[in-house]
């Protein structure tokens, strides 16, 4: 039986890289040419991509979830007919520990189980990295003499075992996503391929159970009928967790502890993204956090006059456009906050633009679009454009041009409620303002104590290129618009 | 308000339909003289049609595969056109000629164009893929309506070469050019529509209203129905249901008559709707609903011809099954000759700069073949060198 391996396509013109969101196919499954084989997301869009082989399923070569570099094979199919129309890839002769080898292997070929196979770690890591090499330079593999069996480090492992039942190659899932991935830069090397008889599979099948999920107990790593019954009885209290008419979407596509009493969700898409910015911002750039208390009555009875106007008429007018426009003339008294720290280059850009980000909470999670040229615009176009920018972003509609190339942000954590906080710069730019909750309070004005309208400005910035002194006098110049719109007029 | 619902009842009124969804043949008064010009289509032309639109969607969705296989650095679909692209195109004569822009794929399939060569572009081996005089029939053009101009410049000269107007239907040249509507938009197609009315020049404008400009809709693209568009120009239009294949075929017909014999360009509105995405880069899910999506499924142009052709007692079972057949093979074909497609040599870049030899071209030739060779030699060398 020969084998056939299908490499990662460039769906769409010059993408590097692609998340396999789906398998639609299992080891083991008769695909056809053109069945669809897995469910891919691109930068792009979300795209089945069809069998280029008819044949069975030898090997899922990635794993759900993980992001694999394009022309990484992800599959491997193997034609029962001899004369399959392309040849296998690699020319490198099937070396122990390679998969390849479909008919001596048979379906149980490679196993990754928890737990097992401590002592051959070492062959584990050396057959992925091969297969990370192969595509590259199958020359170099097959020059190479194909290497001996590794001297078993662990006496307890290899000796014991028959030819025919592969070893434990890799451990984990977890540990295929962390340790692989980082260590060899490209994707990892398996879908976990489990040792179970025909009958063992069909069992799972049945009853729904993953068998990579599956603790084994056989000799070698062979998943029993009882694994699977023991793994299915565990699963009952799955329904523990969530309720049928919960709303809870952040636990799609996650996987429930055996007990029942926690649910363990793949981090993707939006939450890892915005994982790795914030890691990466609160990690370079050093944060100083100003505060200051503002009487926004003026900036109030500004928003109730223009509600009133005509020419305002179609759009929201809202404190937060106030509190945009205020930023907008303070970052014209103080360009030198408009600028981003370039930590190869050794140099501080200063941008002769405004790109204004508004942080957004959407179904899809944090986005920060950016009003495009913010400093050009007057107060109703910047509506507009504010109006638009929130409008697509809750359609979970923001394109990434919508969001790179920000320049300075603000956070309205004040819709939520809350007073103020530590907001962590959006990367690349110096500052971020964060507008909290306005609420009628005591205040001084004019002599006495009277209600009035107070709110908390919080300004975080990058102290690398933003000292106290210019902070400071950015965030003042902020609540003296708010606090009295006609500096507008002053400062405009 | 909405644009589009008041433009999709425009639609519904001035639209020339001659089958309705269901296969039955329509009897309004308005599309009567077009009824005339299909009539003389038996079982066998509108069998003829009905096998190219299916191959035509086999070719569609075979190569989309191929695309998601890597196999084709890219493919706009025309899934949903076909009517539209099959009708106008039966109604062609051999020495017409046709400016496609990219998703003719129903046109070039009328026109004998081979499938494995209309793929070389979109696999990145070559920028054309065939010879344009084999079948009267232009390579694709990806750049957005530069096509109308060509069309309208190859139109000036075949009324230069008095191939306008002569009474002699072997002899009598219409052009065609293909366009959608965003490229309804571009300069280039206005300017063609200038120099195709001032000189009355013998050029049809079939424009593939499908609706979506990539994700733009044709609300963002124009505030008149489109066929209107020529008006202006002093270029007549006229609106067709672009998925009967039927009314297709008679107006265009109408059209290329209006050509050959000397009256000039008419701008022809075929109103479709692209079922798949722009091309395999594109993601419609984004930008449209699937309520729209599945409202057009009702109106599919295959099924349609289907339906006719059952309700008049045309179809076959085993001719059904045969076309059937040819599509399988057809798919089979693209799928093995498309991977072994070779890049063609390099030095063939040379040839078709000139139509007349050229001693300039011939010397850079010779330099650039004598450079080859040595390089190649070179590389021979080195990897000697490296194996020692």
């Amino acid at each position: 039986m020969s084998t056939q391996r299908f490499p990662l396509p460039d769906v769409g013109e010059g993408l590097t890289e692609a998340e396999i969101v789906e398998w639609k196919v299992a080891v083991g499954d008769t695909v056809a040419v053109n069945d669809v084989i897995v469910e891919i997301e691109t930068a792009k869009s979300l795209v089945e991509l069809p069998s280029p082989f008819a044949g069975t399923v030898v090997a899922l070569l990635a794993e759900e979830g993980t992001t694999v570099d394009v022309g990484t094979p992800i599959i491997e199919v193997g034609s029962a007919d001899a004369s399959a129309s392309e040849p296998a890839p690699s020319g490198a002769p099937a070396s122990p520990g390679d998969s390849s080898g479909g008919s001596t292997n048979g379906e149980g070929s490679g196993s990754v189980l928890v737990g097992y196979g401590t002592g051959d770690a070492a062959a584990g890591s050396r057959r992925r990295r091969r297969r990370a090499e192969e595509p590259a330079a199958p020359a170099t593999a097959a020059s190479k003499p194909a290497p001996a069996p590794a001297p078993a480090p662990a006496p307890s492992s290899a000796p014991e075992r028959t030819p025919g039942i592969a070893k434990p190659m890799m451990s984990v899932p977890a540990a295929v996503d962390g340790a692989g991935a980082a260590s060899s830069g490209t994707t990892p090397a398996g879908r976990i391929r489990v040792l179970a008889k025909p009958p063992v599979r069909k069992l799972a099948k049945d009853l729904g159970v993953d068998l990579a999920s599956v603790q084994p107990t056989g000799p070698g790593g062979i998943v029993t009928r009882e694994d699977v019954v023991a793994r299915a009885d565990a699963a009952e209290p799955r329904t523990l967790a969530t309720y049928p008419d919960d709303d809870q979407p952040w636990l799609a596509s996650g996987s429930v502890t055996n007990d029942g009493r926690q649910t363990r969700v793949p981090v993707k898409s939006v939450r890892k993204r915005t994982a790795e910015v914030m890691v990466a911002s609160a990690f370079t750039a050093p944060h100083v956090t100003v505060f200051r208390t503002v009487d926004v009555t003026r900036t109030m009875k500004l928003v109730e006059k223009l509600k009133a106007d005509r020419d305002f008429a179609d759009v929201r007018v809202t404190p937060l456009l106030i509190a945009a426009k205020a930023a907008l003339l303070a970052i014209k008294r103080h360009p030198e906050i408009n600028a981003s720290w370039d930590d190869e280059a050794r140099e501080i850009v200063y941008k002769h633009y405004v790109n204004l980000g508004i942080a957004a909470a959407t179904p899809r999670g944090l986005v920060v679009p950016n009003v495009k040229d913010a400093h050009r615009h007057e107060l109703l176009p910047l509506a507009r454009a504010l109006a638009e920018l929130t409008a697509t972003a809750r359609a979970g509609r923001t394109s990434p041009a919508d969001m790179s190339d920000g320049t300075f942000t603000i956070t309205n954590v004040g819709v939520f409620g809350i007073d103020t906080g530590t907001p962590i710069l959006n990367p690349g730019e110096a500052g971020i303002l964060a507008f909290g909750a306005i609420r009628q309070q005591p205040w001084v004005h004019k002599g006495k104590v009277k209600p009035r309208w107070v709110t908390q400005l919080a300004l975080s910035f990058d102290h690398r290129l933003v000292d106290g002194e210019l902070g400071s006098r950015f965030l003042s110049d902020v609540a003296r618009v708010l606090e009295d719109p006609a500096h507008g007029l002053v400062w405009g | 308000m909405n644009p589009d619902a008041s433009q999709g009842a425009a639609a519904e009124e001035d639209l020339v339909q001659l089958v309705a969804p269901d296969g039955r043949r329509t009897d309004g008064e308005q599309a009567a003289a077009y009824r005339d010009r299909a009539a003389h289509l038996g079982t066998d032309e509108l069998r003829a049609m009905y096998r190219d639109m299916v191959l035509t969607r086999r070719f569609d969705d075979e190569s989309t595969a191929l695309q998601r296989q890597g196999e084709l650095g890219l493919y706009p679909q025309g899934r949903g056109q076909e009517a539209a692209q099959v009708g106008s195109g039966h109604a062609l004569h051999p020495q017409d000629f046709v400016f496609p822009s990219y998703r003719e794929h129903g046109v070039l399939q009328v026109r004998g164009v081979d499938p494995v060569d209309r793929l070389r572009i979109y696999r990145g081996t070559e920028h054309g893929g065939w010879d344009p005089a084999d079948h009267n029939v232009h390579l694709n053009t990806l750049v957005l309506g530069s096509q109308t101009l060509h069309a309208t410049g190859y139109a000036l000269g075949v009324q230069r070469d008095g191939l306008v107007g002569t009474g002699d239907p072997q002899r009598d040249t219409a052009v065609v050019t293909y366009f959608g509507d965003g490229a309804s938009s571009q300069g280039d197609v206005n300017e063609a529509l200038v120099f195709a009315a001032v000189n009355n020049a013998p050029v049809v404008f079939f424009c593939q209203n499908n609706q979506w400009a990539i994700s733009e809709p044709t609300s963002r693209q124009t505030r008149v129905p489109l066929y209107k568009r020529g008006e202006g120009f002093g270029i007549p239009g006229v609106r067709v249901d672009g998925n009967d294949v039927l009314a297709s075929y008679a107006v265009m017909a109408e059209a290329l008559e209006r050509a050959r014999t000397g009256g000039g360009p008419t701008f022809v509105e075929a109103y479709t709707y692209r079922m798949g995405a722009h091309t395999t880069s594109d993601d419609p899910t984004r930008y449209r609903e699937r309520a729209e999506e599945e409202e057009w499924a009702l109106r599919d142009p295959i099924d349609r011809l289907a339906a006719l052709l059952r309700a008049e007692d045309r179809w076959d079972d085993a001719w059904a099954a045969d076309v059937e057949a040819q599509a399988d093979s057809l798919a089979e074909r693209l799928r093995a000759d498309l991977r072994a497609l070779e890049d063609p040599a390099s030095t063939s870049m040379f040839e078709h700069v000139y139509a007349t030899p050229h001693s300039q071209v011939e010397a850079e030739r010779a330099w650039f073949e004598a450079y080859e060779h040595d390089t190649a030699q070179d590389e021979r060398d080195s990897s000697r060198e490296a194996a020692r």
